[in-house]
């Protein structure tokens, strides 16, 4: 599972996918990479593909909502796809909605959403 | 067991229970290694896909909140194979909590999380028990059924 949290222009939007060891100090790293990646390449759009983490608990839950944050602060809109079924149902039951994120599907849902707007 | 101390559990708590391995948690990079550890387990004994996102998701809640608010702690995995249980203990040397029923209410934080955690931790688990002193440090015991 090991791996590099990797960014990648896709269309007018950034892909990230989030590896499923992520530490504390590649999160602040990727927060970074991702702010400046997003102004320099004047984005519509990041999508954060989490189909590789096995749980999201109140930390990533955290780490998703902040990176969200960030890019609607300079004028992006996130999705989040490939979100496990029972990771769905684990974040319900811990209360955390993140009402801030819009879901897609899959990566070519994202795009077409992104393509609308 | 860690050496006894005011908020241990000890053998009466674990019954039957077989210790299976044990861990430091130092680093955030800890707490992803014994949740995946406790997923590994519970997959191999034919646990159903939620039930083991369910408690690795308690799991790494209780082992981030050793590493955050004590320092770090120690962290086992022990079983009882013919009650078909799987038990975790997570014991820390921290600050411990002064009101425990308020660190379970959602919403309550300390340390600029969302304060959700140990509630969600307790909610997600089947048996869940806390013991903590003031400068005692803090230790958690959760199960969850293969």
């Amino acid at each position: 599972m090991a791996g590099v949290t990797s960014i990648n222009l896709v269309e007018h939007a950034l892909l990230v996918s989030i590896q499923d060891d992520i530490t504390d100090t590649e999160i602040l790293e990727l927060q970074d990479r991702l702010s400046t990646k997003i102004s320099e390449n004047r984005v519509d759009g990041v999508i954060l593909d989490i189909s590789a983490l096995e749980i999201v608990d109140t930390f990533v839950g955290r780490v998703i909502a902040q990176l969200a944050g960030i890019s609607r602060l300079l004028a992006a809109d996130t999705y989040v796809v490939g979100m496990r079924p029972t990771v769905a149902v684990t974040l319900v039951e811990l209360g955390m909605y993140l009402p801030e994120i819009r879901t897609a599907l899959s990566l070519t849902h994202a795009l077409a959403q992104l393509r609308r707007v | 067991m860690p050496s006894p101390s005011y908020a241990a559990f000890d053998e009466k708590d674990l019954g039957a229970q077989v210790l299976l391995s044990q861990y430091k948690l130092r680093t955030s990079g800890d707490a992803v290694t014994v949740r995946q550890a406790v997923a590994r387990y519970m997959k191999e004994h034919g646990a159903t896909a939620l039930s083991v996102t369910r408690f690795a998701t308690a799991v790494s809640e209780i082992a981030r909140n050793a590493i955050v608010h004590a320092g770090g702690g120690e962290f086992s995995i022990y079983v009882d194979p013919r009650a078909k249980q799987l038990t975790v203990v997570c014991w820390d040397k921290g600050p411990g909590i002064e009101d425990v029923e308020l660190a379970l209410t959602d919403g309550y934080t300390s340390g600029g999380g969302l304060g959700r955690g140990l509630g969600g931790a307790k909610r997600l688990a089947k048996i869940f028990e806390i013991r903590t002193a003031i400068g005692g440090g803090t230790s958690v015991l959760m199960s969850v059924n293969l």
